[in-house]
Formats: C-alpha cells, structure tokens, sequence
C-alpha cells in the first residue's frame, strides 16, 4: 500500500516536521512493515514554458523535428528541438532546463542536435514519471493546468509529492486504504483522526438488484451487501483534476478516465472497491449468481474467461456481467460515449473473491481487498462519494435510481477479554487503563466486565475473533518494545538422539578424510529415476517438469554434481552428500483432510502417517586424481577401493562394519561392483559408473557408492563388548593357497578363518599372484595370520594345525592347495 | 735408525700416529689410522714384541715408555672418534635437506558444506540451553503442514504457485513448506513440556535465483510450557544470537501476522559484525502459539502455553558471510564448501 503523504494529512494531524521517514516509523511501530519510499525523483529546474513559435525541420533520417521557441518567463525566449508534433502555438508545456534531473538521474544539459544547441527538453508524462504516456509531450492547458511561462512545473505536476509504501499482512485489509492507514498513524503518535466514512450518505431506489447464491463456497454466501447509485448525463471525457490523478500515480495507480479514476479513487480512500458501468447498455436488473457450468464471460481486458461454478457473477437480463469482485465485463464498460453510469458498491465474501482471482489469475486491486475482507458497513458511505465526485468532476446530477440488497450480512461478535490474559501472554504488566485504551483505539466498543472486558471488535476487523487477537491489538499499540528479555527453563535435556549424533559423525568423518559435503536438490529427470528403476515419487506442480520425480537415491546428483564441477575445471573431485531419498510403495496419503479442531484419532493419525519411506542416505562419487602428481609423488587415480574406503569410515562412523562382495548394479560397471553387506542385508554398493553413463555426462572414470544410513543404524553392533587383551606372544605364519582364479578371494578368506578355528586372532590377504608356476586359469592367494591363545604361549605346532585346518577347509570348498 | 734409542723411536712412532689420527676426517680414515697405529703390525706393537729380546732389567722401563706410547695413542683415537662421528651425523643431516615447500599432499583435504555446519551450530545452542532437536519427514500431509498449524483451507501458502504437491492429486501430500509439522508431530508424541527445535530442508515453488531456492532450510523453535510469554520468546531468540553473532547482538521484535501464532512478530538482529556497519537485518518470523494449533495436538490451551520461531539458515549464513547469491548453496561446486572447511 502506498500512501500519499499529503493525502494522509487529509483525515490525520501529520505534523509539519514529517519526513516520509518518521512517517514510516510511526507506522512500522503499530506493525506495519516498510517497504519503500516513492516521488520526489524529479530535482532541479522543470519549468512551465509556453510555445511562442516552431519550424519543422525534415532530417536526413525522415523524421521532421521543431525547432521550438519557448517562453519559460525569462527576458528571451529558449530555442528547443522537440522530437514530438502533438502540441500547438501558445500551448502550455513543461520544459526540463539543463540541470534538471529526470527520474533514474538522467540529467538534462543544453547540447547540439540537429544543426541547434537544444537548451533543454520539453517532456512527456512518462519522462517525469507520470504514468507510460510517452505518444507526445505534455501539454499543460489541455492536462486542466492553469499555469504562467516560468512557474516551478514540478509543483504543479504534484512531482514535489512524496508517498510511503508498507507491506500489509493479510489479516489487515483494512490498512489497504488511507482510512486505515490514516487510523492506525493515529494509533501510533496520538494524533487527531478523522474518519472519511462517516459522511451523510444518499441511497437511489428503484433498481432491482437480487441476491441469488444457490451454492456457497465453504457455507458462506458470496454477496451479502449490493448498493447501487446512478449519476446521469456526465463528461465521459472531463479531464480528472490534476491532485486526483496526481495522487492516483502517487499510489501506484495509472489515471484512466474520469469515470474510472473515481471509483479507484474512494476505494484507495475507504477501502471499498467499486465499479461503475455504463447504465445504458444493462438489461434489466442485476441479479448476483454463481456462474453455471459453461458459462463464459468476456472481461474488461477482452479476454474471454471459462467459468467455475464457484466463480461468483453479476448479470443482468443479457447475462453475465462481471466476475464479482475480480474484473467486470466487456459490454456493460464505461466509454468515452459513456453518458449515465451504475455504481457497484457491494462487500463480497472472502473465500469466493481469493478462488476466483486466482483461478483466472486477475489478482486486481478490488479482489486484493475483498479477499483479505472488507468493512460490511461502508457501502453507502463509498457510493455516496464516488456519487459526489462524479458530479463535481465530471459534470453528473445524482439520480433517485438506486438500490440496496442485503442478505446475511456478517455481524461482529463480542469477544470476552481477561484482564490477567495480555499481561500473561505478553510478559508484560500492562494496566487496565493502557489496554481499554488500545481496544478503543482500534476502533472496538470497550464494556467492563467482572473480570475484564467485553470487546466488540470494529467491522473493518473481521481477523478479531478471539481474546489472543485481542492481545496482539493491545500488544501492538501500546509497542512491542515492551516485552522482556527472559530465560525459559526447560526441563534437563537428553542431548542428541543416536541416529542425529551417526549423521553429524558421518559427515564429519568423510570430510575428515578427504571427501567434500555438497546438499543438493532431489528433483529428479525420468532418466535419472530410471537408473535405479524404483519407483519414484511424483510431483503435480515441478517447476520443471522434466524434473518432477523425487531422488530414490543420491548417486544420480552427485554424478550430475561432479560432472558440474569437472566442466568449472575441478577434475579432481570427491563428493559426498548424506541426505533424504524418497521410497514410495503402493498408495500414500488419504482422501480426506481431517479436521484440525482437536487431537485426530490413533487411527486417522496412523493413516496421516501413510507416506513414502525417506531414510537418509549417504552418498558418494569420485572422479580424477586421489593424489595428484607432484615431487616425487606419482599421480594416483581414485579407485574403486577408495570408494570402499571412504564408505567403511562412514559405517564405521555409524557403528557398523559391512562386508564385501562381488555386486550387479545396472548403471556400474559388471566387474566393478561391490555390494556392501551387514549380515545377510544389502546396506549399499560401491561401483565404478557404467562407462557409458560417464560419458554422458563427458565425465572419464566415476566412482561411485551409497548407503543406507537408517538400515546401517538398525544393523549396527547391538551392544559393545570389550574384553581383555592377552599380553602373551603371538605365533605368525604366512599360507599361500592356489585356486581357481574366478573364486574371490574374500569368500576364501572367510572360508580359512572358519577353519582355522578359535586361535587364529587374525587374517589379511597379503597378494594375489598369476602367472610364471601357475596354471592359466589359476591365482594364488597369500594371507599373513597371526595365532594367539588367551592364557599361553602357543606352540609352533599349535599354531601349523590350525593353520591346517584352515586349508583343509579351503580345499574341501574350493578344491585350493596348499603352494610351497 | 738403530743408532735411535727406544724412548726416541716410541716417541716417533707416537707422534706419526697422533699426526695421522688428527688429519683423520671420515671414520673409514680413522680405522685405517687405527690399523696403522694401534694394530698388531703397528711400529708400536713390533717394539712392544722386541721387549722380550730385552734383558730383563731393561724391561720394566723399555715396557713403561713403550704402553705410554700406545694409551696416548689410544686416547687419540678414541676422541678423534667422538669428533668424527659428530661431524660426519653433522653432515649427514645437511645432505638430508628438503624443501618443505615442496612436499606432496597425500591426504586430500575435505570439507563439510556450511549449512550442515551452521544448523549444527545452531542446534547446539539449543541442545545446550536443554532443547532437543526434532526431525521429520519431508513428503508430509498437508494436515500436518497446514490444517493443523491453522491455515485457512483457501490460504494463499496452499496454492500450487506456493507449495509442492504430491501425486496422486487429492492425496493431500506435501514437500514440506516448514519445519512447522515437526512441532505439530512433537506435541502428539512428548510428554510435556516441551522444548524442540526443529533444523532440516523445507521446499516452495520459487524458481531458482539469487536469493531465492526452490530447496532450502530452517531451523524452527517450540517451547509448549504452563508459564510462558513474549519475553521468554525474545530472551531465547537473544540467547541465540549472542552465540551466532556475538556478545552484542540484540533481537527486535515487530508486529506481524502468521497463522499458527498469535500474538505474531518478525524478528530482527542487531548484527555487530555486519559489514559497512552494524545494523538490524531481518531473521524470520515468531509469535506465542495460536491455541487453534495446541487444540489440533490435543493439548489444552487454558493449562499451556508456548512460542514458536523459525529462520532460514541459508539466509542466517547470507548475512553473517556476506554471500550475494544463494545459487552457490546448492549447485554442489566443491569450491563453495571448502571455503568454509570443518568449522564455521
């Protein structure tokens, strides 16, 4: 909302030493939130010129510029090249003198053009900031200026004007109008209001208007309150004086005509929107109705709209007429032929008035206010007015014909207000003086009660309906500069929850070693989806709709985030990402929304809890080198056992050791797959990025691994148990096995451990040798083992039968021998 | 030569063998000094041999002059051993000189992503002060999202130009558009009272831009109590911003309008460290709980009472960084990140 500072002092005292800053200040303080400051961009000499005399001069280029010369009260008169031919001898123009600086600081000096030193420029309305009107330049004695050659034309186009703007929450639609604001300017310094709606009002009668809503949205009828007013026989062209379209600009509006500017003149005034049709072309009367199915109607911008059966309509005997409260119609418009005019001055329902505006997207200045709710009391007083302007402005005489038609109309309920209830909430020890006060000052009618007071709120205040409303009205106007600052005390706390202080050491411990966080969005492509080929969940309204699926998984991003970073030059990168994936499975959510006005049944919260499995995953990709080449440091590409690596850390950091084994995913590489295993369950997988898919994204080799963090956290050890450790000496041996080269090495491992019994303490895979003393299709496979029994010193021969058992196990399974 | 007596051939031999000991600079030198001197075929050890050809008389002085000679010797090996070796480690560790300027880097250096750093810090705050920290899902129901935080069913936020909606159509799932349903979750499932807060990724339909993110992240605050007002809300949200911004912040409150709290406020941060100066900048919203929202959790107003906030940590780490563009926060480049590094 934009406020007109001079406009403003017309209903309350704005002192003389007001700047648009302490204007905004005082309204910020009653929690209006400050936006900006608009006018006042024009500086220097624009100055009121007359045209004595001008020569067209045709240019090489075809046009024809004037040569001007100007009377701008001066001895001599200043020669003006102007590009614009719209204006006569003797018309009355503004000139831009060199040293005046337009909006946008462009700045005016005298300079040569067109075989001339131009000394200054005469401007349009669009030049000076009034509006797009950019057909010609301003011709001052046509705009209804009275003005003489040498006076300050900034004065007299209202450019010295300033106006505030603030933001209005949608509970206050009364504060989108210079009664509101005005109000609450009082509320915030004190000072002496007038309120522009108590005026003597007139009323027509004669005109049927009928109120016909069959089908309310939400139980709430659509219009209860439809005043019309007629005025006959006005100048559909009388210009609209200059301090009402200077005020229009100034609050953000374009001046139209006459006819029109009135009407968005008293609802910035009152908050009241209205509209004016042109009485000669409605049929009969007005009957309000919801739109039937299929029925369309063509609006004011020429555009023809489908109605819903919940868009509310004006119609007369043709049909429909206007969308109520959002746009009128196109035949029932005022013109410039326009001779007698219909007043609307109508309080529609909230509800309908937002659906309407947003399902044919007309977020007008009218619907704005009927959907945030409007004072059911002013319809009267805002026809009365526009009524008076239209005549004084446009040359009407008011009409009897007229009507009023009221159905429902809502009604303000008294709210009973504690008096213990502010100074509980607030923390604050108001007196009762200071919150009678502040209820009266919003307009409430104040009674005492045993225990505080019976509040009935304004009818401007529809959002005022209960006592916790009330308390922010006494809150705000005696300022919330007032509240305290204090320490709750909550009761002692447990910290962190296990699977929080898992993520936290996680992403700790990757980062640790050597691996970058990236967070990334989980808008998925239908290809990126189908890489894992779960089923995904869907968006109705993606901002783009190519990516309308939620991640299933992390790999998918991260490669495309790698493959971001590769093409910036980064070629060495290791990223990780732990983050939610979305796992729908059959149908999630439930038809119906349950009432929130009280604590929802176990079985209605149970079925609100039907949604898609999201657990949070850890992800990793990796391309380029782990190290780089540098003094006497050959380079060392990252490699599947990186990967491995760096997702053992992140298990580890969660408590849980996973195996390994040979894996099959259908984006890696066949023979490069690990599946990561915690017991008999799959937690994730560890892979080099199928070729092909790299090099779809113009990325070389790509590692790549994720893991269920929330299965790993169910996985992991139940419980620690630490035991002692043995001090006496260990008995080492090193077993070299042959066997078939398609075995892996793992399962023989784990085959030998078995085997080898309680003493062997521990088992790693030292090489892996093929060739020379070996058969083709054989490897041999040397482990170090080291032996230990708890309470001796092993024997030599101890530890080789163990040994032994362990290679007898291997042979029994996979056929190895022992190599000498 | 045989004209020499014993006294003046031990000394000759002595002072050979101290000449050659001392010009001995490597320890390969001083062994072959030793050798020469100290061995068996030394001029030494030949004339200590001759002693036997004595008379036995002569012996006992021949044998005194002669072992002078060799301890004398001796000693000076044995220093010129312990100078040696000194010298020799001396230049052993100057031939051992590296350039530490060229060293490799093995171990990659990460980095974590400075919004899990800063809900992190944030979080503690609060766990510190003995909140605890409350997670939820993010493919919510709308009751949770909307209805049960007291937004009108024909609220603007509900549109399809503001929130993410779910297939199927009419399932009334959501992308969360708060963290707002943790608490809504947390007052069905906590004893009372309680005291969460709230951290994680809240979505809305904004396109992507510099300051805006269609995926970002809040942290939110709800403390449900039989005692609480407005001041212990502004004491909490200044306890955190003395921890995030120093000793000198301060929290502003100013009147505004949500649904799910009444009274509402939009709090600012007199943030100390600002640069071009200090100023108030805008953090997020709060207010005291709107009773409609306890009455949804089953709670009784009239017994309970409590406040609630939220702010963007993207936004939190905009204005405490001076970072223009949001885009940085979520494109993944590891430069972003490792700007940061491990802590914030």
């Amino acid at each position: 909302m934009r406020i007109p500072l001079d406009w403003l002092a017309d209903y309350v005292e704005v002192p003389a030493d007001a700047t648009p800053e302490s204007v905004l200040e005082a309204l910020v303080n009653v929690g209006l939130e400050d936006e900006a400051i608009h006018g006042g961009d024009v500086r220097g000499p624009l100055t009121v010129g007359r045209v004595l005399e001008f020569v067209g001069e045709p240019q090489k280029n075809g046009k024809i510029i004037r040569w001007v010369q100007v009377d701008v009260g001066e001895a001599e008169p200043r020669g003006i090249v102007c590009g614009a031919d719209n204006f006569e001898v003797d018309d009355l123009v503004a000139v831009a003198l060199p040293g005046t600086v337009l909006p946008g600081g462009f700045e005016i000096s005298a300079r040569k053009t067109y075989g001339h030193v131009s000394d200054g420029m005469m401007a349009s309305s669009r030049e000076v900031g009034l509006g797009s009107d950019h057909d010609g330049i301003m011709r001052l004695n046509e705009m209804g200026y009275d003005a003489a050659p040498g006076d300050d034309a900034k004065a007299l186009l209202g450019l010295d004007k300033v106006a505030v703007e603030v933001a209005v929450t949608p509970d206050r639609g009364y504060a989108l109008s210079m009664r509101g604001i005005a109000r609450e300017f009082s509320n915030s310094t004190g000072a002496a209001f007038t309120d522009p709606a108590l005026i003597e009002t007139g009323s027509g009668s004669g005109y049927t208007v009928t109120l016909a809503d069959d089908a309310p949205v939400r139980g709430r009828v659509g219009c209860s309150r439809f005043i019309t007013r007629s005025v006959r026989g006005i100048d559909a062209l009388a210009p609209t004086p200059a301090w009402m379209s200077q005020r229009l600009t100034l609050a953000g509006m374009r001046s139209i005509s006459i006819a029109v500017d009135v009407t968005n003149y008293v609802m910035l005034e009152l908050g009241q929107p209205l509209h004016a049709y042109d009485a000669d072309q409605l049929t009969g009367g007005i009957t309000v109705r919801r739109a039937r199915a299929g029925e369309t109607i063509t609006t004011l911008d020429d555009s023809e709209r489908k109605l819903s059966t919940e868009d509310l309509l004006i119609t007369d005997e043709s049909g429909p007429i206007g969308i109520a409260g959002v746009m009128g119609g196109a035949t029932t418009e005022v013109t410039d032929q326009t001779q007698n005019v219909l007043i609307e001055s109508a309080w529609f329902e909230p509800v309908t008035i937002g659906r309407s505006s947003r399902r044919h997207r007309l977020p007008s200045e009218a619907s704005k206010r009927y959907a945030r709710g409007i004072d059911p009391t002013i319809q009267e007083a805002a026809a009365e007015r526009a009524v008076q302007l239209l005549v004084e402005f446009a040359g009407g005489t008011a009409d009897a014909l007229g009507g009023i038609a009221e159905i429902d109309v809502p009604e303000t309920v008294a709210i009973s207000l504690d008096r213990q209830k502010a100074p509980a909430i607030m923390g604050i020890a108001y007196t009762d003086a200071e919150q009678r006060q502040a209820l009266e000052a919003i307009g409430a009618d104040v009674a005492d009660t045993e225990s505080g007071w019976l509040v009935t709120p304004p009818a401007w205040r529809p959002d005022l309906t209960g006592p916790e409303q009330l308390v922010e009205e006494v809150a705000r106007i005696v300022g919330f500069d007032r509240i305290e600052s204090l320490l709750p005390v909550p009761p002692a706390g447990r910290g962190y929850t296990q699977s929080q202080r898992i993520r936290r050491e996680v992403e700790r411990q990757l980062a640790a070693a050597g691996a970058t966080q990236v967070l990334l969005a989980p808008f998925m492509s239908r290809a990126q989806i189908d890489m894992t080929g779960e089923p995904a969940a869907e968006l109705s309204n993606a901002l783009d709709n190519e990516r309308r699926w939620l991640r299933t998984g992390l790999t998918a991003g991260l490669v495309e985030a790698l493959a971001r970073n590769v093409a910036r030059g980064l070629t060495d990168a290791a990223i990780y990402e732990v983050g939610t994936v979305f796992l729908p499975s059959g149908e999630h959510g439930t038809a119906e929304l349950p009432s929130a006005a009280q604590r929802p049944d176990a079985a209605t919260l149970e079925q609100l809890d039907n949604l898609p499995k999201q657990p949070k995953h850890v992800g990793i990709a990796l391309t380029g080198a782990r190290t780089p080449k540098q003094p006497g440091q050959p380079a060392a590409a990252y490699d599947l056992a990186d990967a491995i690596d760096l997702l053992r850390v992140a298990a580890r950091a969660a408590g849980a050791e996973f195996g390994v084994r040979q894996g099959q995913r259908s984006w890696t590489h066949p023979g490069r797959t690990a599946e990561l295993t915690v017991g008999e369950a799959v937690v994730g997988y560890a892979a080099e990025l199928l070729p092909a898919v790299a090099k779809e994204h113009a990325l070389q080799t790509v590692i790549v691994g994720e893991i269920d963090l929330d299965l790993l956290e169910q996985l992991r050890r139940a419980s620690l148990a630490p035991g002692e450790i043995a001090a006496v000496p260990a008995a080492t041996q090193d077993l070299s096995l042959t066997v078939a080269s398609e075995i892996p090495a793992g399962d023989v491992l784990a085959v030998v451990r078995e085997g080898a019994g309680g003493l062997l303490e521990s088992i790693t895979l030292v090489d892996d040798y093929r060739g020379a003393g070996l058969a083709e299709n054989e490897k041999s496979l040397t482990f170090a083992l080291r032996f230990r029994a708890a309470d001796r010193t092993l024997k030599a021969e101890e530890a080789s039968a163990a040994k032994l058992a362990g290679v007898a196990a291997a042979e029994a399974r996979f056929g190895a021998t022992l190599r000498a | 030569m045989s004209s020499l007596t014993l006294a003046e051939q031990v000394e000759s031999a002595v002072s050979r063998a101290l000449a050659e000991i001392n010009a001995a600079t490597t320890s390969r030198q001083l062994q072959a000094a030793k050798a020469a001197h100290n061995g068996p075929d030394s001029e030494l050890a030949k004339l200590n041999a001759s002693l036997k050809s004595l008379a036995p008389e002569q012996r006992k002085d021949a044998g005194a002059t002669i072992g002078g000679g060799r301890k004398q010797v001796g000693q000076a090996l044995t220093d010129r051993a312990v100078e040696v070796a000194a010298a020799e480690e001396q230049a052993k560790l100057e031939a051992e000189f590296i350039d530490v300027t060229a060293l490799p880097q093995r171990l990659a250096s990460g980095a974590r992503h400075p919004l899990a750093l800063m809900q992190e810090e944030m979080s503690d705050v609060f766990v510190g002060m003995g909140w605890e920290v409350a997670e939820g899902p993010e493919v919510e129901h709308e009751w949770y999202n909307f209805d049960a935080l007291n937004v009108d069913p024909d609220h603007p936020a509900r549109s399809e130009s503001d929130t993410f909606y779910v297939e199927p159509e009419g399932s009334h799932l959501v992308l969360r558009t708060q963290t707002s349903p943790v608490q809504i979750r947390s007052l069905l499932t906590r004893d009372l009272p309680v005291y969460v807060v709230s951290p994680g990724r809240v979505f809305r339909t904004d396109d992507v831009d510099a300051t805006h993110l269609p995926v970002f992240t809040q942290i939110e605050g709800l403390a449900i109590d039989r005692d609480l007002n407005m001041g212990h809300l502004r004491g909490t949200l200044e306890h955190l911003a003395k921890a995030m911004f120093g000793a000198d912040a301060r929290i502003r409150l100013r009147n505004n309008h949500f649904p799910f709290t009444e009274p509402s406020a939009e709090m600012d941060v007199w943030h100390p460290g600002m640069r071009g100066g200090p100023r108030w900048v805008e953090w997020g919203g709060c207010g005291m709980v709107n009773p409609n929202v306890l009455r949804a959790a089953g709670v009784d107003p009239d017994e309970y009472r409590g406040f609630a906030f939220g702010m963007g940590i993207e936004r939190s780490l905009q204005f405490r960084y001076q970072l223009s563009d949001m885009r940085d926060m979520i494109e993944g480049d590891v430069r972003f990140s490792q700007q940061f590094g491990m802590v914030i």
